[in-house]
């Protein structure tokens, strides 16, 4: 399918999130739409995929204009789409989930045939090497089968065009090559495929043409071999950004926290961690990498008290560790969580109630029972000053900054007193460059203060960046601790992925 | 490296940054924002009455098949003198003859102190549909400091029963609470069931000597004192100095709320309980002294209206005061202001409903239906918005089809 979007234009009551932008997706090509948060991707995907109409400008499939008055029109078009959140039913099969929507039916009671639908996937599956097992069930499967299955049920909706939303975002560094393997097949058999990301060397790797978008309007379409990533990052940010983080050598001091044995249990009772042994030394950053689910998350409760302790023990600066949130941020702990709107801050509150979120009963905030409301908007007033948050006021709702300024805000809380461990749970996760960029910075800037500082990211350029010893957890294990000179990219996928380097051998995934 | 740009590529410069909001002009904006819903929902649910009252018309109904327009006349007269009758009940002319006010201002007072214990709830994160059980157990205890200490003067004997009751109110407030913090169990559920209890329980302690009026069979309490009754405020009014305690409960919730560190706690907690433990506050206590605190003002409705308005104690005293307060809690967005003039509004209903009747002979069930309408249209803001086509704020709007894409 040859789409063509000519000077689509989108504009909402207080911004114009696309103006004039044009993109040609040929046949069998794959086209990386890149920009920052907020650069107008979204929208212009939803025109697309006709969830919004565009104020101006028109949609071209193989030469002719479509109006799309909602996805159902779209799907019917051609054009299949892949979110970054999967939307299975995760206690249905492969083929259930597949066909959902489109079920096929045979004889007069209507049942569903399941063989007919069941046949369709397993010969889709076979011609563009989707390796899926059509009756697994969905709550099975690791999250890069899950993802093929997406794919197939936008190609069993006989889509020629599909939209693919950070599709790495979830997935193993080898998991990632095979959806870049799926991605040529389909390219070769003519489907056409737009892919958006902000990883830029991902874009690098598998893009045929690359656009970027910045402030809703096209900067520019460009080609793998024409360009790099500094280019690619300059036209999204409109700056020239630093990519590598530059940091001396570690200091490394005391031991300041020490994990011994340390075992935790998910939400579901089950070991998350299992027996850790861990140690962050003062001036030092310790990264910790891994996939997603693989006990980081519980990790990082267990230390800053969210979670308790199955079994072992945490120690820092030499004694116990107090074990309830608010001792710990009093023993010196900043905490970054995970997810900023889920934990990190809480939405409906002002900038400046979110500045004293874990401080507000703290002198000078308080006054006995009573807020000090002159000291809440002066200090909170200097910390957006100073930790760069890009806001009018300090009144505003937390809820309205972009997700980079929430994470800035977060930042000064936790980064503008004197700390003895930092730790900090994907810092940039869904940032734009210059986000990371300033965030990174900050981040070396403690470490070099003296504070100790863990960091759990998913992301192998963070880890490879940041870290000064590189720790891989896999099933709640702490599988390995490189040093960073020792720690490629391909080192640290196998690990991740639960394989030893030296034996060479990647576990086929469950059920797959 | 040559970048093939279609439109010539502006210089990187640094762009200036954006500010994502405006100031102060978007907040007072957003202020005014706020009563849109209510006030709309008021007005339509006015508007809907309105036909109720023309279709159960009977002039309406015998002429609309013979003639329809003076059927329709008829009707619309009737609307007319309902709603003057409404309103003239509620507030009559305040120049000639104050009583119409104070009345509606007495049925306000116990509906401040419910609506203000539903909206404190509310901002902490629970609902606290006991309200009801909570005046009755508040008027209960209110009532055994009332009938005794004979001896004490004014000025300690009142406060000690007003306190009464609000320890009665927050004692109910309490079991809810701390089944809630321990055991997970649903505060909506067990509210629910503690109104049933505290009903019964009124009603076996009015059967008691230490209670029951001497002489008499049934539940009804002995007088309150002289010295526990809460004074009027004008000689030939019944409206009394609990309008002035409800007004002062208002204002010491609002400092609660927004200026204390307990009422950042509840807040925290009622928006992102999650956030509010990463923050190190204990949720469990932070739930069971909410319970107690809402439950205390809940207990102080029931205090104020035996102490000041019935002078004794009887089942079945509140005419749903409790329930009556979700929806003003609804109707003033959980703000101490919003609640009182809400249950002004509700006062205004409900004494302008009997004189009402009088005149007209609508029933005084329509205020009922006017009543139930407006929390329709409170509860489903999305019904009223969509009615007036009132475009929703940037910040939902458009983010609800974006976040799916995470870019």
């Amino acid at each position: 399918m040859k789409l063509e979007l000519k000077g689509i234009t989108k504009r909402f009551p207080s911004v114009v999130a696309n103006e004039g932008v044009d993109l040609v997706v040929m046949p069998g090509e794959i086209h990386a739409l890149l920009g920052e948060n907020g650069a107008g991707k979204s929208t212009l995907m939803n025109v697309l995929y006709g969830l919004y109409q565009p104020d101006e400008g028109q949609i071209l499939i193989d030469e002719l204009p479509v109006q799309f008055n909602g996805p159902g029109d779209a799907i019917a078009a051609g054009i299949g789409m892949v979110h970054q959140h999967f939307m299975l039913i995760p206690v249905f099969t492969v083929t259930e989930n597949i066909m959902l929507g489109v079920e096929s039916t045979s004889g007069p009671l209507l049942a569903l045939d399941r063989d007919a639908a069941r046949q369709r996937i397993v010969d889709l599956s076979e011609e563009h090497g989707l390796r899926v097992d059509p009756d697994a069930y969905i709550e099975d499967l690791p999250v890069g089968v899950r993802q093929r299955v997406e794919i197939l049920k936008t190609l069993y909706r006989h889509s020629n065009l599909l939209v693919l939303d950070e599709p790495s975002a979830v997935l193993t560094p080898q998991e990632v090559e095979d959806l870049f393997e799926v991605m040529r097949s389909l390219a070769r058999t003519g489907t056409s495929i737009i892919f958006i990301s902000h990883k830029l060397n991902e874009v690098l790797q598998i893009a045929d043409r690359i656009t970027v978008l910045r402030r809703g309007k096209v900067v520019g379409t460009t080609t793998p071999d024409a360009t790099d990533e500094a280019e690619l990052a300059r036209m999204m940010v409109g700056r020239p950004v630093q990519l590598e983080v530059t940091k001396s050598a570690p200091r490394a001091g005391d031991e300041i926290l020490t994990l011994r044995g340390l075992s935790v249990l998910d939400d579901r009772g089950q070991l998350a961690v299992n027996s850790v042994d861990l140690s962050v030394h003062a001036g030092e950053i310790v990264a910790v990498a891994g996939v997603h689910g693989n006990g980081q998350t519980e990790l990082v409760e267990a230390i800053t008290g969210l979670r308790k302790l199955e079994a072992g023990s945490i120690e820092l600066g030499g004694e116990a560790a107090p074990t309830d949130p608010r001792s710990i941020y009093l023993a010196g702990v900043g905490h970054v969580p995970e997810d900023r709107l889920e934990e990190g801050l809480v939405v409906g509150f002002t900038i400046a109630e979110n500045i004293i979120l874990n401080s507000y009963y703290l002198q000078p905030f308080a006054n006995g029972l009573a807020i000090q409301l002159d000291a809440v908007n002066k200090v909170s007033s200097e910390l957006v000053r100073e930790y760069d948050v890009r806001t009018p006021s300090v009144q505003n709702d937390v809820g309205n900054l972009s997700g980079g300024n929430q994470q800035k805000v977060i930042v000064a809380r936790e980064f503008s007193r004197p700390l003895k461990l930092l730790v900090a749970a994907q810092p940039t996760r869904g940032l734009d460059v210059g986000s990371i960029e300033y965030i990174h910075k900050r981040i070396v800037a403690k470490r070099d203060e003296g504070t100790a500082v863990l960091i759990v990211s998913t992301e192998l350029e963070e880890i490879l960046s940041l870290g000064d010893r590189i720790a891989v957890m896999y099933q709640g294990r702490i599988v390995d601790i490189l040093d960073p000179s020792e720690a490629t990219p391909e080192r640290l996928g196998l690990l991740m992925g639960g394989a030893h380097p030296e034996e060479g051998v990647v576990p086929e995934p469950v059920a797959s | 490296m040559s970048i093939q740009t279609q439109p010539p590529d502006p210089p990187p410069v640094a762009e200036a940054p954006k500010p994502e909001k405006a100031g102060l002009g978007d907040r007072l904006l957003g202020g005014a924002r706020q009563l849109v819903v209510p006030v709309l929902s008021l007005f339509t649910a006015l508007l809907i009455g309105a036909i109720v009252i023309i279709l159960s018309d009977p002039v309406f109904i015998a002429k609309v098949g013979s003639n329809p327009g003076a059927a329709l006349a008829a009707g619309i007269s009737s609307v007319g003198s309902a709603y003057s009758g409404l309103l003239a009940g509620a507030l009559g002319n305040p120049f000639k003859d104050i009583t119409p006010v104070t009345e509606t201002l007495l049925r306000a007072t116990p509906l401040i102190f419910a609506g203000l214990a539903v909206a404190l709830g509310f901002r902490a994160g629970v609902f606290n549909i006991g309200a009801e059980g909570q005046i009755y157990i508040g008027a209960l205890f209110a009532t055994a400091v009332g009938i005794n200490f004979a001896d004490m003067p004014l000025l300690i004997h009142l406060p000690l029963a007003v306190a009464a009751g609000f320890v009665g109110g927050a004692l109910w407030g309490f079991i809810p609470g701390i089944l809630k913090a321990q055991t997970g169990a649903h505060e909506v559920i067990t509210t629910i069931m503690l109104n049933y209890i505290s009903y019964l329980v009124v009603d076996l302690a009015l059967r008691q000597v230490f209670f029951q009026l001497p002489g008499r069979d049934d539940p009804v309490s002995k007088f309150i004192l002289p010295t526990a009754t809460l004074p009027r405020l004008f000689a030939d009014e019944r409206l009394h100095w609990g309008l002035i305690l409800a007004l002062v409960a208002a204002v010491a919730v609002w400092w609660l709320l927004f200026r204390s560190t307990k009422g950042f706690e509840f807040r925290a907690v009622g928006l992102n309980p999650s956030g509010a433990r990463y923050a190190g506050i204990n949720i469990s206590r932070t739930v069971v002294l909410t319970m107690m605190i809402s439950g205390g003002l809940a207990g102080l409705a029931g205090a104020s209206e035996i102490l000041g308005t019935n002078l004794r104690l009887t089942p079945g005293f509140s005419p749903h005061w409790g329930f009556d307060a979700i929806a003003i809690a609804l109707l003033g967005s959980s703000r101490p202001v919003g609640v009182v003039f809400s249950a002004i509004l509700f006062g205004a209903l409900r004494a302008g409903a009997t004189p009402m009747q009088a005149q007209t002979g609508i029933p005084i069930d329509l205020v009922v239906v006017i009543q139930g309408l407006v929390i329709m249209f409170i509860a489903a803001p999305g019904l009223v918005r969509g009615i007036y086509r009132i475009k929703v704020a940037k910040t939902t709007g458009t983010e609800i089809f974006s976040k799916g894409w995470g870019a």
